[in-house]
């Protein structure tokens, strides 16, 4: 995306960001409370109209439904993870193939999510609004990944969760680099963020304040000081 | 009141509330789908009756004419909507869907009507030339104004019932009709004698019921309809479009006010505007389970139907009277036990 500018009642949310996630890649966007990381994802996925330029793919998608980015294979797993809490786990995750055409391979995308979670299958009966926090978190990271994302949006997936399941969360994001899953991560967790990720973004008040490959922000001083904790 | 009478009255009160519950059940599923409250459920109940008559009279009805001129008016706004977004490469689905299928629909129905089909044709041709109505409806009023409040959908939706028996009297003119019985068979239960039709009323009830759980349950389409009702954002963000699920929403609901209507036929006199008490006493029956509950509508319903039998028993003219004092009490139920889980919740 490129000058991408986002507004709320004629308040700009974000202001002329430019952000690119090559594929393969794990990109992260970090940032204070408040700094429009999540208005940016909101506007990539089309749930908030935007101005200047949108490209996934090859193709413009800035004037495009949500559910037209979907079928491209553009995923949002949102901050408050928008589950259909009183369906059964499977059913959350069935419906997350829908977007697909070709429904031959679901099956088997869906022992494959299980695999990767088998809390999952263990409670593939149950409704989701039952689960443990932790539990819908992989819950909403199953369903995404069952549309076969090309690029996957993580909105504060580390949200609320035990530092345990934290760790595992993001073991699962680095791991789906090996799957040619694209990842735009934002997090506040920064370090984790940083850690896991190829490349980064610093947000701040709705701008993009500095730039540059995870390994070399995660030593920037600068970055120590406001948002790694020192040391 | 002996225990016969009783009897037949609780027997009367179960198959009126199972036509109800169809209709609830409609209003249900609408409702959560949409967020709308789609009074006109009623007046396609009762188009439903009025078109078979026509149908068995062997006269074309003004069903028929209707759907042209609503698929006309929704053609021309999604064109009108196509041009503005810039979409105009949906021009062709938006023809078929919009324009060729209904009067497709309306062509088959005119081309079967000349052979003088047999009673199961005119059944099938009924509920064929109803169907459209309420999606079409949907696509002209609903749509422009989907991300409205609730409140604001409800007025609009009592204001196109009002033209809905407006259109009533314009293509079906102001004489009631009474379509021949569906079944003659009668027989006697514990000493009451109970009618065909009013065993016929129950079952499509029961089948028609276990058909849309089957439908949401087991299928795709049916889980991405109960998606949307759950959780909107969610759903638009596994791909499912809310317009889409509404579409379908119509069309079932629409299915199931038109058996309604088809079971109700024979049993009352129907007359253009008799759309808005069936549709009422289905919403009461909904507001029992609380708009959201299909099997509590569906309680809801045949509790309405038989208040209904046995006030009319008592008193005839008052019976409506006695059946919508019944919403007050139920209101104020309803209101004291969620405004008691928001304390919980707060806690």
């Amino acid at each position: 995306m490129t000058d991408v500018t986002v507004c709320y009642d004629n308040v700009e949310a974000v202001r002329n960001v430019s952000l690119s996630v090559d594929e393969g890649q794990i990109v992260t966007v970090i940032g204070p409370n408040g700094a429009g990381k999540t208005t940016l994802l909101m506007a990539a996925i089309g749930l908030l109209a935007s101005r200047g330029s949108m490209v996934f793919r090859g193709s413009d998608i800035r004037r495009m439904s949500v559910e037209d980015r979907v079928e491209r294979r553009l995923c949002l797993v949102p901050e408050k993870r928008e589950l259909f809490s009183d369906m059964s786990v499977a059913d959350n995750l069935l419906l997350g193939s829908y977007s697909l055409r070709d429904r031959s391979g679901v099956q088997k995308t869906l022992d494959e999510v299980y695999d990767r979670f088998p809390r999952l299958r263990e409670r593939q009966r149950q409704a989701a609004g039952t689960l443990s926090g932790g539990e819908r978190q992989m819950l909403a990271l199953g369903r995404a990944l069952m549309a076969k994302p090309a690029l996957l949006m993580l909105d504060e997936p580390s949200l609320g969760l035990a530092p345990l399941i934290v760790r595992e969360i993001f073991r699962t994001i680095a791991s789906l680099r090996d799957l040619g899953v694209s990842i735009l991560l934002v997090e506040q967790n920064a370090r984790a963020a940083l850690e896991t990720a190829d490349y980064g973004y610093v947000l701040e008040t709705g701008e993009v304040v500095q730039s540059g490959p995870a390994k070399d922000l995660i030593h920037d001083p600068r970055l120590i000081t406001a948002y790694l904790g020192g040391h | 009141m002996t225990s016969d009478i009783a009897a037949i009255l609780g027997i009367d009160g179960i198959a009126t509330g199972a036509v109800y519950a169809l209709v609830a059940i409609g209003t249900v599923l609408i409702f959560t789908v949409t967020r709308v409250i789609f009074i006109p459920f009623g007046d396609i109940a009762a188009f439903t009756a009025l078109t078979l008559a026509a149908l068995d009279a062997k006269r074309f009805p003004g069903t028929g004419a209707l759907v042209v001129v609503l698929a006309c008016l929704a053609t021309l706004i999604e064109i009108i909507s196509l041009i503005r977004s810039g979409d105009i490469r949906l021009l062709p689905r938006a023809l078929l869907f919009y324009l060729a299928i209904p009067l497709a629909v309306v062509g088959i129905a005119w081309l079967v009507m000349r052979m003088e089909p047999p009673l199961a044709v005119r059944l099938v041709l009924a509920l064929m030339l109803i169907t459209p109505i309420a999606p079409l409806l949907d696509r002209i009023v609903f749509r422009p104004i989907a991300d409205g409040t609730v409140l604001l959908l409800l007025t609009v939706s009592v204001a196109l019932h009002f033209a809905l028996v407006g259109l009533g009297l314009l293509f079906f003119g102001p004489e009631g009709v009474r379509t021949e019985p569906l079944t003659s068979f009668s027989t006697e239960f514990a000493g009451v004698l109970i009618s065909g039709q009013t065993m016929l009323i129950v079952i499509a009830a029961l089948v028609f019921s276990g058909l849309l759980y089957l439908f949401f349950d087991f299928t795709l389409v049916g889980k991405s309809l109960r998606a949307t009702a759950v959780n909107r954002t969610g759903s638009r963000l596994m791909g499912i479009r809310p317009a889409r699920a509404g579409t379908i929403a119509y069309l079932l609901g629409s299915l199931m006010a038109g058996v309604s209507g088809i079971l109700i036929a024979p049993v009352n006199t129907v007359f253009y505007d008799s759309g808005f008490l069936i549709g009422l006493k289905a919403f009461v029956g909904a507001i029992v389970g609380g708009m959201t509950s299909y099997p509590g509508a569906a309680i809801g319903a045949v509790g309405v139907g038989i208040l209904e039998s046995f006030a009319s028993f008592q008193s005839s003219a008052l019976k409506d009277v006695i059946v919508f004092s019944l919403l007050i009490p139920i209101l104020i139920w309803r209101s004291l036990a969620s405004l008691h889980s928001e304390e919980e919740i707060e806690e």
